[in-house]
């Protein structure tokens, strides 16, 4: 096997990622990546910037080394793979790099400043305010009648404003986090427009830190800096960063599977008609998780810089050497899924996807996620039972260009 | 079936709590793992596997069966 895998590598020019999808196949991952994960498991790619890395594409292997700390997070250090000309820019910028971006022990000191917001007891303890919420939203797209566009009616003010109230953002201030989060996720932001963004929010953040001091509230940032940056824990200038991840985080995960989740249900109305109709919601939560699996909408690959030389799987990587592991392609590993490619919103092992990642890295506000999920995916299907896409599948605009998967717009009727 | 948490090592992701609440808990402090049941039997055992099967930071150790 091994034999096998370092033969086939080394013959291979290194491929260009990200890699496109197949038309016509618009929830499955690039065909490139299946035919890779069965012949060359660990193969060389070649990035934006000219730079090669290993594309790593089963999903035993992507757990392995996002779970070893012998593998770093940090952009800074030489040989990492970056997503894009504006993630290169933010290295030289003079911010802090968020908690995202730092290795453990580190890492996760700065993390369990925020965990407590994002517990499974304090996502369930939201689902009163998310479900009056949700509720808001569907009646608003009700009255609004058919066509109305999923995307800016529910999809993305649902996340939106949640993250918001537990930050403790004002509502009015949304549209800055919602115009510059699209900014700084896509491949194809210029490099001033990013760090124009980042300026943006840095400033913004700033002040609205400074008024959290003077008359602090019951909400997570006046809590961070009553806890931690006043016993110097941490700074305000890296509060002020990790502030920003969440707040994007916090917008373009939950806004993407909302709506791609939708669209992937429509077209598959058996599936459908089993999250709508089940009043179970442990079948509710597993559905989830296969939509979770089955998209896999962080597409462009976890990354990863070996900081000392490491076998995987037989395979040597060397330190310095620069690691890309589409999360994408370990969903649709057989040999942990049956019929990989199939949704299955039934599938009871399911929830061993890593879509939120793996290593302590894994996504922080997962129980978050899950729990907007869970409730706005039947509430959404139950208030219009005869829901339908309201455009031709040839004109949807889907998110080849961001980090986050998703569409832009959907629009549906009833 | 004996179970061993390292605190340390959390990271905090609840997956733990999702499959197995009456097993795992999580501190109010810092969502940070709390063992509730070291020795579970049957199929809160099964649970408990799974637990440590899906748990991203490694934290949890199944030590016999």
């Amino acid at each position: 096997m091994t034999e096998t895998t370092v033969a086939a590598t080394a013959t291979e020019a290194p491929l260009d990622y990200p890699m496109p999808r197949a038309s016509g196949c618009p929830f499955d991952p690039p065909p490139q990546l299946a035919r890779l994960r069965e012949e060359a498991p660990f193969s060389r790619a070649r990035i934006w910037d000219g730079t090669t890395a290993w594309l790593v594409t089963r999903y035993e292997d992507q757990r392995a080394i996002l779970a070893d700390d012998r593998f770093s997070a940090n952009p800074l250090r030489p040989g990492f793979p970056m997503q894009s000309p504006g993630v290169a820019a933010r290295r030289t910028n003079g911010k802090r790099l968020p908690f995202i971006s730092m290795d453990d022990p580190e890492h996760n000191r700065v993390r369990r400043m925020f965990t407590s917001y994002f517990s499974v007891k304090r996502a369930r303890a939201l689902r009163p305010r998310l479900q009056e919420i949700i509720g808001d939203l569907l009646d608003g797209m009700e009255a609004a009648g058919p066509p109305v566009d999923l995307v800016s009616s529910f999809a993305l003010p649902l996340p939106s404003l949640v993250i918001a109230e537990i930050l403790g953002v004002p509502r009015e201030d949304q549209p800055l986090f919602q115009r510059e989060s699209r900014v700084l996720i896509s491949m194809n932001s210029e490099i001033d427009d990013v760090l124009r963004a980042i300026d943006s929010l840095t400033d913004y953040l700033e002040g609205l830190l400074a008024a959290k001091e003077r008359d602090p509230q019951d909400d997570l940032l006046s809590h961070v800096l009553a806890d931690h940056v006043r016993s110097g824990a941490t700074s305000r200038e890296q509060l002020v960063q990790d502030a920003i991840l969440l707040l994007i985080a916090g917008h373009e995960t939950t806004t993407n599977m909302l709506a791609l989740g939708t669209l992937a249900l429509l077209r598959n109305p058996e599936q459908l008609a089993a999250v709508r109709d089940t009043e179970d919601p442990a079948d509710i939560a597993l559905a989830v998780e296969e939509l979770l699996r089955y998209l896999t909408i962080v597409h462009t690959g976890r990354r990863r810089v070996a900081l000392t030389d490491v076998e995987v799987s037989g395979q040597l990587i060397r330190a310095g050497e620069g690691v890309i592991l589409p999360n994408d392609s370990a969903n649709r590993d057989a040999t942990v899924f049956d019929n990989p490619d199939s949704l299955d919103v039934t599938r009871q092992n399911a929830r061993h996807h890593i879509a939120f990642g793996q290593g302590t890295h894994q996504c922080l506000g997962q129980n978050l996620a899950r729990t907007e999920l869970q409730l706005a995916y039947p509430a959404l299907l139950r208030r219009f039972p005869t829901l339908r896409p309201a455009i031709e599948e040839d004109a949807i605009r889907y998110k080849h260009d961001a980090v986050v998967y998703g569409v832009y717009e959907l629009p549906v009727a009833w | 079936m004996h179970l061993e948490i390292d605190q340390e090592r959390c990271c905090a992701a609840g997956q733990c709590v999702l499959v197995a609440d009456d097993l795992f808990d999580q501190r109010d402090e810092d969502g940070v793992v709390v063992l509730l049941d070291a020795n579970p039997e049957g199929d809160a055992a099964a649970r408990a596997a799974e637990a440590a099967a899906l748990c991203p930071a490694a934290a949890i150790t199944v030590v016999g069966s």
